[in-house]
């Protein structure tokens, strides 16, 4: 086809962006197969104005809250929940990452065999798959009430998060310096601490200092479930419709999770 | 045609890009901006359309006084200026035949370039850019999938679509083999002169300027230091303009050129 | 370099005296810190319970099992309603996040001064507060529901997805917006033509990400009350009809399996 007949067939016709679905069948068909599904949705979801009207008074008094947050008549509860809440998430941070780095290695194909790389991979996918409260209502009604079972929560659902970010670090670093370090006849440990270790420490220190961030995070709703932390003194300020000591909490959770973010950042420009 | 009067650009980090720069270009002459980097060309271009806004001076087109225009105006004469840029500058994502309509974006309205609504003669002349610069296939293919001269032929067909009278070129050739930064060079002093526009081109290769346009201007450290033809180029004056170095071969090299030219 | 020069023979240290025993303090701190936090667990814990755990375990393990699979016909309305809360709030949360993200990122806010910090401010409050805690609010106020989770979800995804989206729009390649500027486009051309179709990759990426991460918290808002399969996750476990409770937790993890794989499955598609 010569292009002088091409331009005189394009010209005078329209155009039109060439649509991301080709065929238009299934085009059409996908966006009323979104449309009816969203109509269903939104029907089936059952909505009690009655209580809502109600209940806009009772949000409004929480909005307020916020700019009049009580931190005292609780105090002494909402130090300890606190407390607790810190502690949980320090010693399930500080076990997490020691489990987690052999895990991590094992985790890795570019240096784990394959029966060991099996395993660990199924510690990653189990505990990742697992909501951490799921895990926590079982550790309460195994280990009973108290911060034991959110530390053993967080710890594991700690695992399943570093292990494979740092699985997948190891898998994509510099083959050259870590062979380099092998050809000086070094030993499996030696050749970890030399070749792959300053290799992924920088990240590893990063993504252990994220983990430290959401562990805080997650502790503080264990306690709804009786697992201990700043969570049970929430949901009681909730049922009792305290909303200024609630709004004191949150307020705390937001100021040092905000901290704990302003601090990775540099730690994490530090490392890197 | 265009005036630059006594204009300046001062950086807010205190560098002066531009010291009261004067120059005038008559209708339909192509002219190139040589100098070495930093020496305020990509400054100049952009503060004639004002995508750098000058601290001072005036910047006249067709008598108009752009630096004085507020956002409709600019928008207005912004139309009447195609840009060309360095590294393409295409919205990568978008298809070719979107990225040459979006040169009318000045000309349609919201919707209708959010609904990719143009007026049938928008397209036709879309294509027929299209195929004076020999991508029509290509018009439904996304940008990213094009090669560095195919895309700079999209970004020319952009500039040309908006039916200018005045071409800014910046840096056309910097990412392109030698071959392929010679026919876009010859490409855009063709266009230029069948639809008798006038260009600035932007541009470090002082043999290509040479080879190509009727007037060159030398810049360095934001003053002009040179105003004349190729041919005025001597090696004295690139000395000015550059710094001490042997200048012969680069000049030599633009004869050999020529002579080649002919040949073929 | 830190060479020690001792009796005249050369020696190589990784660190000087000084930093050795700056660095020892600092490891002693650190285990002080954890010895005392682990004391602080240590001392409200009842041993004698967790000596009995492997017992317990089994013991729920053995009643737990076979799960009870007639328990089924009543779960499929509750996953239903899971599934909305967690599709519907990931749209609602996404139609909230793009606006704050463009008042967010630096290069399209319209004021750095006022409106970017109001924003910010936002985006790490909806982050920090969990989803299950955002649940637990609404049903305070507006009353135990689908509805409550709904908002709940769509809350909490806000500041994740609008954070994500206004790096995206940080990194856009300026050259491209310069260019359509330089067409004479309006500022909203600009916006359709320059940076919506650069951020859009990203934009789906987002929000499949956090479609998948919210599939896996509506599973568990109805511990507090907010509808979905997480109600009857709480009402089996208070009436320790433990083969339902495996039942569930065999669906939960089913749906999450699901979640991923699509979640996966797109992303390749767009990328």
């Amino acid at each position: 086809m010569s292009a002088a007949l091409q331009i005189d067939q394009r010209l005078g016709k329209g155009w039109s962006k060439p649509h991301f679905i080709k065929n238009p069948i299934i085009r059409w068909g996908f966006l009323l197969a979104i449309i009816v599904y969203l109509y269903l949705a939104v029907n089936s979801i059952e909505v009690n104005w009655a209580r809502i009207s109600e209940g806009l008074s009772r949000g409004w008094e929480f909005i307020k809250a916020f700019s009049n947050p009580d931190f005292t008549s609780r105090g002494g509860d909402i130090w300890d929940g606190m407390v607790e809440s810190i502690v949980i998430t320090i010693t399930s941070t500080v076990v997490g990452i020691m489990i987690s780095i052999p895990i991590g290695l094992g985790a890795a194909r570019n240096i784990a065999p394959l029966p060991v790389y099996l395993i660990c991979r199924g510690i990653v996918s189990l505990s990742r798959a697992l909501n951490e409260i799921i895990v926590a209502i079982l550790m309460v009604a195994i280990f009973g009430f108290g911060p034991l079972a959110g530390f053993i929560t967080l710890s594991f659902a700690t695992i399943g998060f570093l292990s494979k970010l740092l699985a997948e670090n190891i898998e994509d670093m510099d083959k050259v310096q870590a062979e380099a370090i092998k050809a000086t006849g070094s030993s499996w440990l030696q050749w970890i601490n030399y070749g792959v270790q300053p290799q992924v420490m920088p990240r590893l220190i990063g993504l252990s200092i994220y983990r430290l961030d959401i562990n805080f995070r997650e502790s503080a709703v264990l306690g709804l479930v009786g697992a201990g932390g700043i969570g049970a003194t929430l949901n009681t300020a909730f049922d009792r419709y305290e909303f200024d000591t609630a709004a004191a909490i949150l307020l705390i959770i937001i100021v040092i999770v905000m901290a704990l973010e302003y601090l990775s950042g540099i730690i994490r420009a530090r490392v890197q | 045609m265009l005036q630059l009067k006594k204009l300046t650009k001062t950086y807010k980090t205190g560098d002066q890009a531009l010291k009261a720069v004067d120059l005038e270009i008559p209708a339909g002459q192509v002219l190139a901006l040589i100098g070495p980097s930093g020496a305020g060309k990509s400054t100049l271009i952009r503060c004639i359309n004002r995508l750098v806004e000058p601290t001072s001076g005036s910047v006249l087109l067709k008598g108009e006084n752009i630096t004085k225009l507020g956002s409709k105006g600019l928008r207005r004469a912004r139309r009447t200026m195609g840009m060309i840029f360095q590294e393409y500058a295409l919205v990568e994502r978008l298809t070719v035949m979107e990225n040459v309509l979006s040169g009318r974006l000045g000309y349609v309205g919201f919707w209708r370039s959010f609904l990719r609504k143009y007026p049938q003669s928008d397209i036709d002349e879309a294509f027929r850019l299209l195929d004076r610069v020999g991508l029509l296939e290509m018009a439904d293919k996304r940008a990213d999938e094009l090669s560095g001269g195919q895309r700079q032929r999209v970004g020319i067909a952009r500039a040309l679509i908006q039916n200018p009278a005045l071409l800014l070129v910046d840096e056309p050739t910097a990412s392109l083999d030698p071959k392929t930064s010679r026919q876009i060079m010859r490409l855009i002093c063709e266009l230029c002169e069948e639809r008798r526009l006038a260009a600035v081109i932007n541009i470090h290769d002082v043999a290509l300027a040479q080879m190509f346009v009727q007037r060159i201007i030398g810049l360095k450290l934001g003053e002009l230091q040179f105003d004349g033809t190729p041919q005025d180029l001597t090696e004295d004056v690139l000395t000015r303009i550059y710094g001490e170095e042997d200048w012969l071969a680069t000049i030599k090299k633009v004869e050999d050129d020529e002579a080649e030219e002919l040949d073929s | 370099m830190p060479i020690n020069q001792n009796n005249g023979v050369k020696s190589w240290r990784l660190h000087t005296q000084k930093q050795s025993l700056l660095r020892w303090f600092g490891y002693l701190g650190a285990v002080a810190i954890f010895m005392y936090c682990w004391n602080k667990i240590s001392e409200v814990t009842t041993w004698f319970f967790v000596w009995d755990a492997p017992r317990i375990a089994s013991d729920i393990g053995s009643r737990a099992f076979p799960p009870r699979w007639s328990y089924m016909d009543k779960l499929w309305g509750p996953i239903w309603d899971t599934f909305n809360m967690a599709t519907i709030g990931t749209i609602l949360a996404l139609m909230m996040a793009v606006p704050i993200a463009f008042l967010a990122a630096r290069n399209t806010t319209p004021s750095a001064f006022f409106i970017r910090p109001v924003v910010l401010f936002i985006i790490v409050a909806t982050r920090s507060i969990n989803s299950l805690i955002w649940a637990l609010l609404l049903v305070a106020i507006i009353g135990p529901g689908v509805l409550a989770g709904l908002i709940a979800i769509a809350i909490r995804s806000i500041g994740f997805c609008a954070k994500l989206l206004y790096e995206a729009i940080e990194e856009i390649d300026l050259k491209q917006v310069e260019a359509v500027t330089a067409t004479g486009a309006s500022r909203w051309q600009v916006m359709a033509y320059a940076i919506v179709p650069q951020i859009l990759p990203a934009f789906a990426g987002i929000s499949v990400f956090r479609w998948d991460i919210n599939i896996r918290e509506s599973t568990v808002l109805g511990l507090v009350g907010a509808g979905g399969i997480g109600l009857q996750l709480q009402s089996s476990l208070n009436t320790l009809a433990w083969p339902q409770v495996a039942l569930i937790l065999l669906v939960i993890l089913f749906a999450v399996v699901i979640g991923e794989w699509v979640s996966a499955k797109v992303r390749g598609a767009i990328i």
